[in-house]
């Protein structure tokens, strides 16, 4: 666009042209504003106390008190562990699972490969409700009640989908030429995805295990049902459960200050990763 | 030589099938199954068959259809709102401006955090007391005295949808981002060239040409938005005013430990949301077809 424009040289041309520049920053500005400031007010009230807390200033007035009577919370710092067990682990076996499928899914020529993508995609839309009833009989002769393995298994139903759908896509992004090469010289397909393909899918695999992680550091339906007991909680549901002494109590400081602590870990993985994120996120969209 | 692909893909796959299978297919048929008998979750070996005995149950039940209406009015503005923003949001971070990458990873933040997180933040920024939005409005002249956006129950749909379109409208601007992308930028040079203005750029070269990004971002959106749980669950606690499709369901299975009932109405979000599914997909086959 700008190499066009260039040919326009008066000077209306021009100042329309800054107006626009103008009128482009204030829209970013506005949209950045929107997402963002709820969260800037979710730490700046995080660091607040009880008198502070219901004055409207916009700086943080760096009192941790909230934040040190949260990590003295055991509830609320093994809810911590457990989710962060409970993501990994559900993280992990969904990657390789979905790796070896993906590599069948994305390189392997035969019938069904694209009968058993839009089956894979229909599972990941499909509500998560619909499958409660049969998930709880499962978990329950499984003997996983109440236990973070309860958790970890349904989790497969969540994530693994999604990585699916997203490292199929990956794969079929890699030149052919090196695998072609392998395979000429010998080497077994699982030999060829150990070893030529996956030092290759490095950004790949940690940003479709992140958001795989997400997706499991999020969740809320299930890790509401299968677990009962405070001390087997994960996050999401410890902060929706986290109640004052009395309604007039609502420890608002204490929960916003939960909220910034398991997001803030995220959030900052979330930005480093971005490029790659945004890859995985679009990838099934686009080419679909 | 192709016998033994198959077979190596095959083998490839199993895990995965295995997994889904216990996942997926085996606890929806169990769902399903269930619908038709008469089970309590407290014992589900006991019980024996009631024929459609659920079914009608559940569409007897005014909360249901309560549920149902909530679900689709959610969804329909919900998925709108974030549309619309999401598209004029898509269109202004595809243009060229310093700091770009930047921009587009922190409008992911409001995707990337724990929609119970997102839930609790504007709970306490829309409280009637101490709540930010309720301060400014008064101070800017709008209302006398705060209201109650979470507590009253004329409005609590509306906040649900407020809250939801903040949370996924990044999630749309992605999925637009990566179809305006697609788009070769010699046709806007030819068209500029030629004196086509700007806004008949946008409706004419544009929109015809990000509608199928447009589409599947949509298509992805409602069937997310039909079964919406935790954003209600967690701000409208018991409300039946924002109560959703999935919450009902889980309600009667859980809540009040009737698995033949509960299965009954998760059957029916089942069939309500294929049925709206298969109903999106064709629309967008139709409109490929004819374009």
């Amino acid at each position: 666009m700008t190499q066009t424009s260039d040919r326009y040289s008066n000077r209306t041309y021009r100042r329309l042209k800054a107006l626009k520049r103008i009128g482009l920053y204030a829209g970013v500005t506005l949209v950045l504003i929107y997402m963002l400031f709820p969260y800037y007010w979710a730490i700046i009230s995080s660091t607040k106390t009880r008198e502070s807390l219901y004055s409207f200033s916009l700086v943080p007035s760096l009192d941790f008190s909230n934040y040190i009577s949260l990590f003295n919370n055991p509830i609320f710092m093994g809810a911590i562990v457990n989710s962060a067990i409970i993501a990994i682990s559900s993280s992990v076996l969904s990657l390789v699972i979905s790796l070896l499928a993906a590599y069948a899914l994305g390189r392997l020529h035969f019938k069904l490969s694209r009968i058993i993508l839009i089956c894979v995609l229909m599972i990941s839309v499909f509500p998560q409700v619909v499958v409660l009833s049969g998930m709880f009989e499962v978990i329950g002769w499984l003997g996983f009640y109440n236990r973070p393995a309860a958790l970890i298994f349904s989790y497969l139903l969540l994530i693994l989908p999604f990585t699916t759908w997203v490292l199929t896509s990956f794969i079929r992004d890699l030149p052919v030429e090196l695998e072609e090469a392998a395979l000429i010289d010998g080497c077994s397909r699982m030999r060829i995805l150990t070893h030529v393909l996956l030092p290759l899918m490095g950004p790949a695999i940690a940003s479709t295990g992140l958001l795989a992680f997400i997706l499991a550091w999020n969740e809320f339906l299930f890790a509401l049902t299968f677990i009962l007991t405070d001390e087997n909680r994960t996050v999401p549901v410890a902060i929706g459960l986290l109640t004052g002494s009395s309604r007039y109590e609502y420890p608002f400081g204490q929960i916003m200050a939960a909220s910034v602590t398991v997001t803030l870990p995220l959030l900052i993985l979330v930005l480093i990763f971005q490029r790659k994120i945004v890859a995985g996120l679009t990838s099934g969209a686009v080419k679909g | 030589m192709r016998n033994r692909e198959t077979r190596t893909a095959w083998l490839f796959l199993l895990p995965l099938l295995v997994a889904l299978a216990a996942v997926a297919v085996w606890p929806l048929v169990r769902n399903v199954y269930f619908s038709f008998t008469n089970a309590f979750l407290d014992n589900p070996s006991e019980y024996s068959f009631v024929g459609l005995q659920n079914f009608i149950t559940v569409m007897e039940d005014p909360v249901f259809w309560g549920a149902v209406t909530n679900t689709m009015i959610f969804t329909l503005i919900s998925v709108s709102f974030e549309t619309v923003l999401g598209f004029g949001i898509a269109l202004l971070l595809h243009r060229a401006f310093a700091g770009r990458g930047l921009v587009r990873a922190a409008i992911l933040v409001p995707w990337a955090m724990p929609m119970v997180v997102s839930a609790k933040i504007w709970e306490w920024m829309l409280n009637d007391q101490f709540g930010l939005i309720n301060k400014a409005l008064i101070w800017l002249g709008f209302l006398d005295k705060g209201i109650a956006w979470t507590a009253d129950s004329s409005l609590i749909l509306g906040t649900v949808i407020f809250i939801d379109i903040w949370v996924t409208t990044p999630f749309m601007v992605l999925l637009i981002l990566a179809g305006l992308q697609l788009i070769p930028e010699e046709i806007y040079e030819a068209a500029e060239v030629s004196g086509v203005p700007a806004w008949k750029r946008l409706w004419s070269i544009t929109l015809p040409l990000a509608a199928p990004a447009i589409g599947v971002a949509v298509l992805f959106r409602t069937l997310d938005a039909l079964r919406m749980f935790d954003l209600s669950y967690v701000i409208a606690a018991n409300n039946e005013k924002a109560m959703t499709m999935s919450i009902y369901a889980r309600d009667q299975l859980i809540g009040f430990q009737d698995l033949g009932v509960g299965s009954a109405a998760s059957t029916w979000v089942f069939l309500i949301v294929g049925l709206i599914a298969i109903l999106i997909v064709s629309l967008l086959r139709l409109d490929r077809s004819t374009a």
